[in-house]
């Protein structure tokens, strides 16, 4: 659905004559060109994982973190700028704090997304400011289960089941579709979102890339950490000899 | 002769309860409130509502439970319409303490908030003098709980009923009211669980009587209007 916005494109602050703000499209296409961001909530917690495309054969391991914790019942994977989206986590982090301070318990997910949804959207109020270019994928574990939420450059956001951004997210949603989230553990999960990851990875435009996930459920004590290592060697494993059988046929 | 000092900031003597039962909790208060040795009000309501399912019992400075309660009340409002849904009482007690901490310097209040909400049940939070709060099974405050500490240490138990807290609250506010000359009037209490709030309402003149406690005596008239002594027996 790409159009060229002449003339109403300039500034966030205008509407074109067929009510769209074209500035806000063209932060989403930021994220769109960016690297692949699955989250998918299972029975008993959320899964996370990035498709980080490797930029420079120089880069360590390891470096360029795609997935940030905001709290310890809370985390959150980026898609689209990545400077803008350390902004984003900052807000998110600070917004946690603050209503731990005042309220004494954990800030619910519903509520904290909210308030990132809704510093995003603050940046398409102002023609001095610009859109973030970032979507990103809030996951969480609180008094009401396990809840994933999605935020838009836009300011809009969405309670998911199981959602994508970036380059592959057509693909990963057609994937997502095909699985029985409720029936399906974390673990099953982090399997699963491996190999959606690998699936839709396109081998020809994109060279190496780098698999990041996290976890909240009840193996993790409900906190949010990386994928432990001997878990995410299975997940790759299995993802990978997937692949090889599709090639097979 | 004794100086009322009806000019001295009005202060709750009081006795204030806040006890947990299997299913929810029991709010309890005398209704004394004081200025100086004078009584202003005789039947006053310490306890008082933060949200649905949520209340706080006030005691020390009159002036000062009002406007924190108030305060609180206005915050929860705001933050049930954020959330979406009721308030919990561990919000409310942490708002409470939010300022009583920070003020503490002008503030003389305790206060022991208790409610009921889906996520823990029903809970009681002492909140005292310099701002701390402290989640409790029960909790007591004001001048006439000082003498109330040795009858909960024997008479508390886990896990009672709705009427056996209750019991345990009224008898605990009577027994106060009888030794702590601040506190006095009829003892209010409020049941809150999942079903929602019961009010209640003891007068004074229809506690139970505890020891050296004297009948109340109505009007001497009664005697002049009562059948005259018997007659000698000759």
């Amino acid at each position: 659905m790409s159009s060229i916005g002449t003339g109403y494109d300039l500034s966030v602050t205008t509407f074109s004559p067929d009510g769209r703000v074209f500035q806000i499209e063209y932060a989403a296409k930021a994220v769109d060109n960016s690297g692949t961001v699955v989250g998918i909530k299972c029975k008993d917690g959320i899964v996370m994982g990035v498709e980080k495309l490797i930029a420079s054969k120089m880069m360590l391991p390891g470096s360029n973190r795609r997935i940030h914790s905001v709290h310890r019942h809370a985390g959150m994977a980026v898609a689209g700028l990545a400077a803008d989206g350390r902004q984003i986590v900052a807000r998110a982090k600070s917004e946690a704090r603050s209503y731990e301070s005042v309220y004494g318990d954990a800030v619910p997910v519903k509520e904290l997304s909210e308030r990132v949804a809704s510093y995003v959207h603050l940046c398409t109020l102002y023609w001095w400011l610009r859109p973030f270019g970032c979507g990103v994928i809030l996951g969480g574990y609180d008094k009401d289960g396990p809840q994933l939420y999605m935020i838009e450059p836009s300011g809009i956001s969405y309670r998911y089941f199981g959602a994508a951004i970036g380059k592959g997210k057509q693909a990963a949603k057609t994937e997502i579709e095909k699985l029985k989230l409720s029936e399906m553990t974390c673990k099953e999960g982090v399997i699963e979102v491996a190999k959606i990851i690998y699936k839709l990875h396109d081998e020809a435009k994109d060279k190496a890339f780098e698999l990041e996930m996290s976890w909240i459920c009840e193996d993790s004590k409900r906190e949010h950490q990386k994928v432990p290592d001997d878990l995410l060697e299975e997940a790759k494993t299995a993802a990978k000899t997937a692949l090889e059988e599709m090639d097979a046929d | 002769m004794m100086d009322l000092n009806l000019d001295a900031p009005h202060s709750m003597g009081t006795t204030i309860i806040g006890v947990t039962y299997n299913g929810g909790v029991v709010l309890g208060a005398d209704s004394r409130t004081s200025t100086g040795m004078y009584v202003a009000n005789r039947a006053s309501d310490k306890i008082t509502q933060l949200t649905d399912n949520v209340y706080v019992c006030r005691s020390g400075s009159a002036a000062d439970s009002q406007v924190v309660s108030d305060y609180v009340r206005y915050f929860l409002h705001q933050h049930t319409i954020q959330l979406g849904q009721p308030a919990t009482v561990k919000v409310s007690a942490n708002l409470i303490r939010m300022l009583a901490y920070n003020n503490k310097n002008m503030l003389q209040t305790g206060l022991i908030v208790g409610g009921w909400d889906k996520y823990e049940g029903g809970k009681i939070y002492g909140i005292p003098l310099g701002g701390t709060v402290v989640e409790q099974p029960f909790a007591i405050g004001g001048s006439g709980s000082s003498y109330l500490y040795g009858f909960f240490d024997q008479a508390w138990k886990e896990n009672m009923t709705k009427e056996e807290a209750e019991q345990l609250v009224v008898k605990a506010v009577s027994l106060a009211i009888a030794r702590d000359g601040a506190s006095g009037g009829v003892v209010r209490t409020f049941i809150i669980n999942s079903e929602g709030v019961t009010r209640n309402f003891y007068p004074g003149d229809k506690l139970q009587l505890w020891h050296e406690e004297l009948e109340p005596q109505n009007s001497l008239l009664d005697i002049l209007n009562a059948a005259g002594p018997e007659p000698m027996a000759t």
